[in-house]
């Protein structure tokens, strides 16, 4: 089997996503589990360009990389949230959730590719990427084939960014 | 030239760790960020089976996600700063009833 550019790329991406989730699940302050979320979002970032979808991918530096993570970001510093002290877990708990991440991966692992489509390579495009055609393709089904759920998600935005107006507002201030 | 069996298997590495930092960690910000992880390992999913088919449905699909995963962020996080002005505390372990 000969290692190709693509299968180094991947190997190395894949070895920084799973290592930046896990610094997101271990570090023990908020702010540095945000800023690995960051590095990860970004990897799959590439992950997508490498697949051959850069509107998915500049997408995800935005909407999640971006927006997303700072929203979260200020939420940290807003709240001091790392001064959250170190309750009384339940004893079983931890071993417990491992075992059944354990049992969720092997399981996940197991169906996806013994009935996905488990024979098929996926080879990055190349100079490709960089036409417009797939753009347009994804433009244009976006704005004919799923119309109806593009404007559906414009309405459940409006009705996100109510929601957060609403709930945020001074408690004294709803009341008349 | 990636078998598309690695990002299926990447996809449910990071799913996991996802799931796994819902179930152990007691900050909900920590546990907010591991499901917006498991929507992400989902998304890679859905845009590895799009490119193995060259498909754009799986694309758009991982846009009304976005989307979908932009306005829970908001509510969300609306809820959990709302929650801290009512008992200075975010604990998710006294968060047991719906009181406020």
């Amino acid at each position: 089997m000969t290692m190709t550019i693509d299968l180094i790329l991947f190997l190395i991406l894949a070895v920084v996503a799973v290592a930046s989730a896990l610094g997101m699940l271990l570090s023990r302050i908020a702010v540095y589990s945000a800023l690995f979320l960051v590095l990860n979002f970004g990897t799959v970032a590439v992950f997508y360009l490498l697949l051959g979808a850069p509107f998915i991918a500049i997408a995800q530096v935005t909407v999640y990389a971006g927006a997303i993570m700072v929203l979260f970001l200020f939420v940290i510093m807003l709240l001091g949230a790392e001064q959250l002290a170190p309750g009384k877990a339940l004893p079983w708990q931890r071993p417990l959730a491992v075992l059944l991440a354990v049992t969720l991966i092997v399981e996940a692992a197991y169906l996806l590719i013994s009935r996905g489509a488990a024979a098929g390579t996926i080879t990055s495009p190349g100079i490709a990427l960089n036409d417009m055609d797939s753009l347009r393709a994804l433009g244009k089904a976006l704005f004919t084939q799923y119309l109806l759920p593009f404007e559906a998600t414009s309405i459940l935005l409006l009705v996100a960014m109510l929601g957060a107006i609403v709930l945020t507002k001074p408690a004294n201030g709803g009341r008349k | 030239m990636v078998p598309v069996n690695y990002y299926i298997i990447l996809s449910a590495v990071l799913f996991t760790i996802g799931a796994l930092g819902v179930l152990i960690r007691r900050n909900p910000l920590i546990i907010f960020m591991s499901v917006e992880l498991m929507l992400n390992a989902a998304n890679l999913a859905f845009v590895a089976f799009a490119s193995l088919r060259g498909s754009l449905t799986g694309q758009i699909f991982v846009f009304f996600v976005m989307t979908v995963a932009a306005a829970e962020v908001a509510v969300g996080l609306a809820l959990i700063v709302q929650i801290f002005k009512a008992r200075h505390s975010i604990n998710v372990d006294e968060m047991n009833n719906l009181k406020g």
